[in-house]
C-alpha cells in the first residue's frame, strides 16, 4: 500500500530536549527495507511556481505564499503493510517531532 | 457467551413476536461472529456488515412462518454467505474470495463452543481494529458496539443522543476510512499493543458507563463485561485489561440493588448490600489480585474494591479511598476525579477537610454548572449541621439534572433535612 507522506512544519513543535533522531539513518534504514521508494527536501515556498490554465490561456504565478506557517517542506513516498506500518516508519522521522507528517493513501481507483 | 437456546426439538412456526425475539438474540451473538468471519474472507467490511444485516432481515422474515432453527448463528451465517457471494459474483472480484466463501462450511465455522481460538482471535481483531486511533472516538464507540457487539444502529442512534439516519451516515464513513486510510484488520504487536491497549480500554469503559448510567442499556454493560473477560483471557500479561475487569465487575454487583421497590435511585450507603452481586465481586477481587501495576484502572479497581467489600457505608476504609484518590489526581487528574476525591476526603477526614478539597477542585472553574458538584457541597454542609443551607443545595443539584430517578433521590435528600 503506497503512502505520500507529507513532512510539514508545525506552530507547536516538541519541546523534548532530547536528540532528534539522525535523518540519513532514517532515510537508510527505511530504504533497505524497502518501505521507502523516494523522497527529498523541497525548495523554500518562494521558489515555488503556480500553472493554471483557464479558456486555452496558460498563467503562470509566483506562490503560493499564502499560511506560512505551516507548509510541506518534504516529502517520502512510502510503500507499506498498511496504515500500522505507516505509522511505525513516520514516528521515527525527525519532522514527527519538529513539525508533523501526513500520510495520504494512494486512491483505491478500482473502487 | 452464546445467549441463544438451541436445545429445542423441531422447528415449528411461532409468533411474530417470539420470532423477533428469537432473531434479537442469536442476533447479538452471531451478528459480529458473521461480520468478523466475512471480513477475514473478503476484507470488505461494508459488505460484510450488510450480508449479517440482511440475514437478520431475512430471519425476521422467515422464521415467524418456518420456526426458529436448531443452530440459528449457523443459519444465519449460510444466509449472509449466500448474499455475500451474490454481491461478490456482481460485481466480478478476485475468485480467491468467491472460493474461500464456498468452501466455508457454516456447520463447521459455528463451533458449539464459541470460545474457540478463532472465533476470540476475530472477536480480538474486530475490537483492535474498530477502536484504532485514526478513527475519531465518536466512530470508534459506534462501530465498536455495531460490529463487535451487534447492537442494531437504531439503538446506538438512541445512545448516543443522534438521529438513525446520521448514526447509519457515521457508520458508513467509519467503514469506508478503514478501507481509504489502510487501517488494518489486526491486533498490534509488539510495543505497538501496549500503546494501542489504553484506547481500547477507553471505548469499553464508556461503553460501560453508557450502559450503567441511570437511563442507560444494561445490555451494553453486560456487554463491556463481557469483552474485558475476553480481553484478559487474551491479554494476561497486560496488567490494566484485568485492572479494568475487576473496576467493571465491582460497579456491575450493584445493578440489581441501585433501585428501590419504585424504582428509585439509591445511593451506596442505602442500597441493601445483600442485593449486590457477590459472585461479581468475587471475581472482581480474582482480577484484582492480577493487577501489577499502578495505572489509572487499577486505581480505580482498589477504590471500587473498598466500597464493594465493605461489610457496611460505616464501615467502609475511606482513609484507604482518599489515598487512592490522591494517587489517581496525580497520574489522571479531571474534574470527575477532583470531586470524588473531595468526598472521599469528606468521608475520612471530616466535612471540613472535604469543603477544603472541593473548594479547590472548584477554583479550577471545570465543575461550573455541574449538580453532582453541588450534590456533594450540600451532603457535607449537612454533615457541618446546616441543615437548611444544605436542603436548598440538594433542591438546587436536583433542579439541575437530566435523569428523573436522580432529581427523586436527590429531593429525597432535602425533605430528609427539612421535613
Amino acid at each position: 500500500m503506497k503512502f505520500m507522506m507529507f513532512v510539514c512544519t508545525d506552530t507547536a513543535p516538541d519541546t523534548d530536549p532530547t536528540e532528534l533522531p539522525d535523518i540519513h539513518k532514517w532515510v537508510a534504514e527505511n530504504d533497505s527495507r524497502g518501505r521507502r521508494l523516494t523522497g527529498n527536501v523541497l525548495a523554500p515556498t518562494s521558489a515555488a511556481t503556480m500553472v493554471r490554465v483557464r479558456d486555452g490561456e496558460l498563467l503562470v504565478s509566483e506562490g503560493p505564499f499564502a499560511e506560512t506557517t505551516e507548509v510541506i517542506v518534504g516529502f517520502d513516498l512510502l510503500d507499506c503493510a498498511d496504515l500500522d506500518e505507516a505509522i511505525e516508519v513516520a514516528r521515527t522521522h525527525p519532522m514527527a517531532r519538529e513539525g508533523r507528517l501526513e500520510l495520504r493513501p494512494y486512491a483505491d481507483l478500482s473502487a | 457467551m452464546s445467549r441463544t437456546d438451541t436445545t429445542t426439538g423441531a422447528p415449528d412456526s411461532v409468533g411474530a413476536a417470539a420470532a423477533a425475539q428469537a432473531v434479537a438474540a442469536a442476533g447479538a451473538d452471531a451478528y459480529p461472529r458473521i461480520v468478523a468471519t466475512l471480513i477475514r474472507l473478503t476484507g470488505d467490511w461494508a459488505l460484510a456488515e450488510d450480508c449479517a444485516q440482511e440475514a437478520l432481515a431475512v430471519a425476521l422474515e422467515r422464521w415467524p412462518g418456518d420456526g426458529v432453527p436448531g443452530n440459528p448463528g449457523g443459519w444465519l451465517l449460510t444466509v449472509a454467505r449466500n448474499r455475500a457471494i451474490d454481491v461478490l459474483r456482481r460485481t466480478a472480484v478476485e475468485r480467491r474470495k468467491l472460493h474461500e466463501l464456498a468452501v466455508l462450511a457454516p456447520d463447521d465455522a459455528w463451533p458449539e463452543t464459541p470460545a474457540g481460538r478463532d472465533v476470540v482471535d476475530d472477536r480480538l481483531r474486530l475490537i483492535f481494529t474498530c477502536c484504532h486511533p485514526a478513527l475519531a472516538i465518536e466512530a470508534r464507540v459506534a462501530l465498536t458496539l455495531r460490529t463487535v457487539c451487534g447492537v442494531p444502529t437504531a439503538d446506538i442512534a438512541r445512545l448516543l443522543l443522534v438521529s438513525e439516519s446520521t448514526m447509519t451516515r457515521r457508520l458508513t464513513r467509519a467503514r469506508t476510512r478503514i478501507a481509504q486510510a489502510g487501517i488494518p484488520y489486526r491486533v498490534p504487536s509488539g510495543p505497538a499493543l501496549a500503546e494501542r491497549l489504553p484506547g481500547v480500554l477507553a471505548v469499553l469503559y464508556l461503553l460501560f458507563t453508557r450502559g450503567y448510567a441511570v437511563d442507560g442499556e444494561p445490555a451494553f454493560a453486560d456487554e463491556a463485561v463481557r469483552l474485558a473477560r475476553l480481553l484478559e483471557v487474551l491479554m494476561p500479561e497486560q496488567s490494566e485489561v484485568a485492572a479494568l475487569l475487576a473496576l467493571l465487575l465491582f460497579q456491575h454487583s450493584r445493578r440489581d440493588a441501585r433501585r428501590d421497590a419504585a424504582g428509585d435511585l439509591l445511593t451506596l450507603e442505602r442500597q441493601d448490600r445483600a442485593r449486590w452481586d457477590h459472585a461479581a465481586i468475587a471475581e472482581g477481587q480474582a482480577a484484582l489480585a492480577r493487577v501489577r501495576d499502578d495505572g489509572p484502572y487499577a486505581w480505580q479497581a482498589r477504590i471500587a474494591a473498598c466500597h464493594a467489600t465493605a461489610p457496611s457505608a460505616d464501615d467502609t476504609d475511606w482513609p484507604t479511598i482518599a489515598r487512592a484518590y490522591d494517587a489517581l489526581a496525580d497520574i489522571r487528574a479531571s474534574p470527575v476525579v477532583a470531586l470524588n476525591r473531595a468526598v472521599a476526603h469528606g468521608y475520612a477526614y471530616g466535612p471540613y477537610a472535604g469543603l477544603g478539597v472541593l473548594d479547590a477542585a472548584q477554583a479550577g472553574g471545570g465543575l461550573d454548572g455541574n449538580p453532582l458538584a453541588v450534590a456533594v457541597r450540600a451532603d457535607l454542609v449537612a454533615r457541618q449541621g446546616d441543615r437548611p443551607r444544605a436542603a436548598a443545595l440538594f433542591r438546587e443539584a436536583a433542579a439541575a439534572v437530566d435523569s428523573a430517578a436522580e432529581r427523586s433521590a436527590l429531593l429525597d435528600r432535602a425533605d430528609e433535612l427539612i421535613p
